[in-house]
Parts: structure tokens; C-alpha cells; sequence
């Protein structure tokens, strides 16, 4: 084991997957000569080159067109986009495209595609930087869905993401990029996709925290167990498809409560699509209906106290939890 | 440009026959439709089909051709047999993508056709990213990635064209100008009708062929493949053409006159180049007409193919949307 901030933690993955396969090659804007607008890909054209680190236009629908025509003759790209709502601007050749080729032409060819990019709030970015578009993803059968929350899930996830033949979403978080954690050194040791990771154990709820907010559940687990006695167990899904759908069952079978906590908008959301699944397949379970914090129904502000109320913390996930056991008024969105 | 020679006698049968064989196939299909046999959207390829077989006997079996949503034509002309393009009209389980794809959607990586598109612009970063592995892996093959007029105003045009030019892929981008962008005429939606300029502020160079005459179309191509194969820098070429038939079988053609259309067909390319042939000795008036009948058995033979192929089973409705090994578990849908 390493300590590794997440940044490394991923720029290790690319590395070494770099150098296990020669068909793996990474493009995007600036990750190159740059080094990365967040230094993932740091060092990496030094060590590899240009013919396999790529610096590319400004282009985005035309990178990832690339990468999905480069993947179905043969080659294992990695493109990354500088934010999350970057990859709008590419969603034609996400959805249409990288989903969709292997069904539509009757699985003649695989897009073993990796795209991957930075999301969420808290660097008063503001409405075209900030936001957390995970469910839009989700939503589109023929992805798969990756948001790691740790540094040891951020390196075991890609590795597993780049070897995956399908195309695979991999949302990163700006917040994470500086965070430490052990990450194993050995470069065999991957995460494999549709395990859930129980962060803590518990009896009394569930909280499932999607992306950073596994981190700021783990937080209110903390507060809950310290001031009201609660021991809430912690889930972080890491991949949203496949999902660990029965890691999340089992818990809930056990404490009869649920929080779901996610950073995006709450309609059509991560929380929404679980608490639907939760309800189907746990109902009897349930003591009460699954709760969900998310984030403000809003566009994501500039001004700073704007922008920290429009994304959940501690407190709501706490209040959330105690609504569950019938200690607090029940509550949802924070700004919804 | 000097005037094209004619190919091998051989040679120049296979081109009019292939391009009867679209003909016929085209017309067929568009029969098909008005019976409900085939349902969505029908693009036809009617008036085209010297772009087709002039660009696609340019490249070697082992280049890669991308086309647009009107698909049908490029997959017969790689050779696809037309059971499997009637099949995939049908929605049946021979067709050559299962029945998940249909006529915009046709697909044969066993003979690197790579796809026809819906999205207009949408398969030219595809093409690019195909060329991307070929030079990657220094294989020497080329990629002809074929569009309409109405693609040249999409960002994917002047995105990849940038790309493939900075990066000197190996593609051979082909506009085939049809004159209209479904129902808008050229000089309605591109404030440069002069389409085989449109890439050259992006660094692709531009030619210009007939896109009714075989000949002219072969010529141009297969003087930009082997440039683009020897130089490793991608180039333009704009095919004049004209479709005799709508944008799709939903179109009631409000856009454009009669008598344009006539004109236009005065230009047939089969009855052109079977001419020409004729004229040359190469085939007699009796083999055109023996040409023309193969094809519409061959065309008939497709349509019995199709008609007796089952539907998918409702059980494979979830096939090929993922690949699943071990390293993947977990609910998908």
C-alpha cells in the first residue's frame, strides 16, 4: 500500500494500464503538454509520448467520436473532458454513438471506451462548471457508470474501466482530486465494477452516498453515532451501472431505514431511480419510506453562500437519518 | 482532368451490375415500404448509385468505409449480400444487424463497412477515430467516410476535418452533394455552395467529381485514396449528384420541380454508363437487359429471404447492449 492523493491514484491507473496494453491511448484537451487541467494525466506524455498521450482541440463531440471509432477498430481509448458539462457538448456521440453501436449493429463490435471527467460544486464556478450530471448517464442503457470515491476505488475503478469491453463514464470529483488514502501498489489489484463498498457498518439506517457525498456521509454517520446514539451503515454504490443493488437490499433489510445521498439535482436523480428500486424490492422492509437529500433544484450559483446551500452536508444527512427513525421532521432536497 | 479511361471490360460489368443492383434493390424496398413490410424512415439511394460504386471500388477489402443514415447501397456495394440488407429492412433475425438497427443502421465489420448513421455529421468523428487506429497501428489502410451537402454545416465538419488534418489521419472525407439537406436546397442552407472549398481553411484540400458518372467519381476517388494512403493527410472530394426520389419515402417533394427532376434524370447514371458500354462494345443491348433482369432476381431472391425469416425472439431484446464477463455483475436494467 501507497498513500496516494486521488489525483495520483489515477494518474497511477493510466500509467500502468499505459503500460500493459499498447493499444490504450489517452486524448483530451490539454493533458498533455499541460499536464491535465487537474494533473491526472501529469508526466504521462513525458513518459509515453505523443503518439499515446494526445493533446486535442477544443472539440469535444469530436473526441469522443474519435474514441468510439478508435475503439471499434481495435484500440482502447481514454478521453477525458475537463468538466462534467464539457461532456454535453459530446453527448450526441456519448448517447448515439458509444451506447448504442453495439446493440444497433447486432453486437458485430464491442466500444471498449473510456471517458472520463471531473464534477460538483465548491469552487464558485458556477453554472456551467459545477454541477453533477451522474443520473444523465445513468439513465442510458449501454453505459456504464463509475463514481469513485476514494483514492483506492479511483485507481482499482479506471484499471477495471480501461479492461471493460463496454463504454464506460467515469465521473471523477473536483473536491477529491487532493484527498489521500492506501491505494495498493500492486497493478494487478483492480475494483471490480458493480460492488458496492460498505464505508461503515451499522444497524439502525442506511445511508447510501453516491460520489463525494459517500465521503460526507461517512461524516454524518460519525455525528449521528457521537450525538444521538444511531449507527448508521454507509454504502457508496462506485459504480451507479452495474449496479450493487443487493449490498444496498441486504442493508436495508437489516436496518429498515434508508438516506440516499447524492450531489445532483433531485428529479429523475440517482435517489429517485433507488428509492424506486428500494420501494420494489424492499418495501416490506421498509419503516420508513426511503429518504433522499440532493442537491438544490437550481442552476449551481457563483456567490459562495449560495453555492455551499446548494449542495448537501452533514447536517441535512443527519436530519435525514433522524426523520427516518421518527426523531425529526422528514425532509428532502435542501433547496427543493 | 483528362477524360477517365474505362476499366477491364470485366471490371466495368461489376460496376453496372453492382449499380442495377442498388437500383433495383432501392426501387424493391421502396415497394416494400408503401406494403408495410418495412417500417420507419426508407432513404433511398435512387440517382446515387455512381457515387456508391465509384468511391467504393476506390478502396482495397481491407479499407474502411463509413456511410450516412442512406446506407443501404454501401452495404451491397461491399458486399453484403442483399438477403441480409432485405432482412434488416424486414426487422428479421437474418438481417445483417439483427433486426436492431434497420435502414438507416446497416453495418458489415466482416467487410470493414462501418456503419451507416442517423445522426447527420454524427459518423464523421467515428471516421476519424477509425483512421486514428490505423495510423496508430501503421496498418496503411484508408477510411472513406461518405455525407450529404446538409452534414457540412454540422461542427462534427469542421471539428474532424481540423482533427484529421492536424493529426494527418488517413481519411478520404466524400460530400455527397445531392443538392439538398432533405428539403432545403443547397444555396438555402450553405453560404458556401462551393462545398469542395469548405475544408480548406481547416487544412483538407478539396476536388470536385461528377457524381453521375462512375468513371469521373472512380477516377477522383481513387486518385484521393491513394494520396491520402502515400501522403497520410486526409482530402475532400464533392460528388454532384442528384437523388430522383425524396429525402426518405416521407417526403412529398414540395421543394423542387418536376421538371428539375427530369432534367436531372436525363443524366441517369445507369443509363449512362450502360451507354457508354454498349457504345465501347463492351456488353450488348441483350446483356444489359440479362444485367438488369439478374439483378431483379437477386433482388427477388432478398425479398423471399426476408419475408421467410422469423422476427427476433422477445428473449433477445436485451442482447448486445452489454458485454458481461466476470469482471462486470450487479443490475443493468
Amino acid at each position: 500500500m501507497a498513500e496516494l492523493r486521488y489525483r495520483e491514484a489515477l494518474n497511477a491507473a493510466l500509467r500502468e494500464e499505459l503500460k500493459r496494453d499498447e493499444r490504450v491511448l489517452l486524448m483530451g484537451e490539454d493533458i498533455g503538454v499541460f499536464g491535465g487541467a487537474f494533473k491526472v494525466t501529469a508526466g504521462l506524455l513525458e513518459e509515453f509520448g505523443e503518439r499515446r498521450v494526445r493533446d486535442t482541440p477544443i472539440s469535444e463531440n469530436t473526441i469522443v467520436g474519435a474514441g468510439v471509432g478508435a475503439a471499434m477498430s481495435g484500440l482502447r481509448p481514454v478521453v477525458e473532458l475537463m468538466t462534467v458539462n464539457f461532456a454535453l457538448l459530446a453527448f450526441d456521440q456519448i448517447v448515439n454513438s458509444a451506447a448504442h453501436i453495439r446493440y444497433m449493429f447486432g453486437g458485430q463490435v464491442t466500444v471498449p471506451l473510456v471517458i472520463r471527467m471531473p464534477q460538483g460544486a465548491g469552487h464558485q464556478l458556477g453554472p456551467t462548471h459545477s454541477h453533477c450530471l451522474e443520473a444523465m448517464f445513468l439513465h442510458v442503457p449501454g453505459l456504464l457508470v463509475a463514481v469513485p470515491s476514494t483514492p483506492a476505488d479511483a485507481k482499482g475503478l479506471l484499471k477495471t474501466a480501461i479492461r471493460d469491453e463496454n463504454p464506460v463514464i467515469f465521473i471523477e470529483h473536483e473536491s477529491l482530486y487532493g484527498i489521500r488514502g492506501e491505494v495498493p501498489e500492486d497493478e494487478d489489484v483492480t475494483v471490480g465494477f458493480g460492488r458496492a463498498r460498505v464505508a461503515r457498518e451499522g444497524k439502525d439506517v442506511t445511508i447510501v452516498g453516491v460520489s463525494r457525498m459517500a465521503l460526507t456521509a461517512e461524516r454524518a454517520a460519525e455525528t449521528l453515532a457521537q450525538e444521538h446514539g444511531i449507527e448508521a451503515e454507509v454504502i457508496d454504490p462506485r459504480t451507479l451501472r452495474p449496479l450493487d443493488l443487493d449490498t444496498i437490499l441486504e442493508s436495508v433489510q437489516k436496518t429498515n431505514r434508508c438516506v440516499v445521498v447524492e450531489e445532483g439535482w433531485p428529479h429523475g436523480g440517482v435517489g429517485a431511480n433507488l428509492a424506486a428500486l428500494i420501494a420494489e424490492h424492499a418495501f416490506d422492509d421498509l419503516d420508513a419510506p426511503v429518504a433522499r437529500v440532493s442537491g438544490a433544484d437550481v442552476p449551481m450559483p457563483y456567490s459562495k453562500p449560495l453555492e455551499e446551500i446548494a449542495f448537501p452536508h452533514e447536517p441535512q444527512i443527519v436530519q435525514a437519518a433522524l426523520a427516518t427513525t421518527g426523531a425529526r421532521p422528514a425532509s428532502t432536497a435542501v433547496g427543493g | 482532368m483528362t477524360m477517365p479511361t474505362l476499366p477491364e471490360p470485366e471490371i466495368a460489368r461489376e460496376w453496372l451490375a453492382t449499380m442495377t443492383l442498388i437500383r433495383r434493390f432501392e426501387e424493391r424496398a421502396g415497394e416494400m415500404y408503401a406494403r408495410a413490410k418495412i417500417g420507419g424512415f426508407l432513404h433511398l439511394s435512387i440517382g446515387e448509385e455512381a457515387t456508391i460504386v465509384g468511391s467504393a471500388r476506390a478502396l482495397l477489402d481491407s479499407d474502411y468505409l463509413v456511410s450516412t443514415y442512406r446506407s443501404h447501397g454501401y452495404a451491397l456495394a461491399r458486399g453484403t449480400s442483399p438477403e441480409q440488407v432485405m432482412a434488416e429492412l424486414f426487422g428479421r433475425v437474418d438481417g445483417c444487424c439483427g433486426g436492431h438497427g434497420g435502414s438507416m443502421h446497416m453495418f458489415d465489420s466482416s467487410r470493414r463497412f462501418m456503419g451507416g448513421y442517423g445522426i447527420v455529421g454524427g459518423n464523421l468523428p467515428i471516421a476519424a477515430g477509425i483512421g486514428l487506429a490505423s495510423d496508430y497501428t501503421k496498418t496503411g489502410d484508408v477510411t472513406l467516410c461518405t455525407f450529404g451537402d446538409g452534414a457540412t454545416n454540422q461542427g462534427t465538419f469542421g471539428e474532424t476535418l481540423n482533427l484529421a488534418a492536424l493529426w494527418r489521419l488517413p481519411v478520404v472525407f466524400m460530400v455527397i452533394n445531392n443538392q439538398f439537406g432533405m428539403g432545403t436546397s443547397l444555396e438555402r442552407h450553405s453560404a458556401v455552395t462551393d462545398l469542395q472549398r469548405k475544408g480548406e481553411s481547416l487544412g483538407v484540400p478539396g476536388t470536385r467529381c461528377d457524381g453521375m458518372d462512375v468513371l469521373d467519381t472512380h477516377a477522383a476517388l481513387a486518385e484521393a485514396v491513394e494520396r491520402v494512403r502515400r501522403d497520410r493527410r486526409p482530402v475532400l472530394v464533392e460528388a454532384v449528384t442528384y437523388r430522383f426520389r425524396g429525402h426518405s419515402m416521407a417526403d412529398p417533394e414540395e421543394y423542387r420541380t418536376k421538371e428539375e427532376v427530369a432534367q436531372w434524370r436525363e443524366r441517369d447514371p445507369l443509363l449512362v454508363f450502360g451507354a457508354l458500354l454498349e457504345g465501347e462494345g463492351i456488353l450488348d443491348s441483350q446483356e444489359r437487359e440479362e444485367l438488369d433482369r439478374a439483378a431483379i432476381a437477386q433482388v427477388d431472391t432478398a425479398v423471399e429471404f426476408a419475408d421467410a425469416s422469423p422476427f427476433p425472439a422477445p428473449e433477445s431484446l436485451y442482447e448486445d447492449v452489454y458485454v458481461i464477463d466476470e469482471q462486470v455483475r450487479g443490475a443493468y436494467h
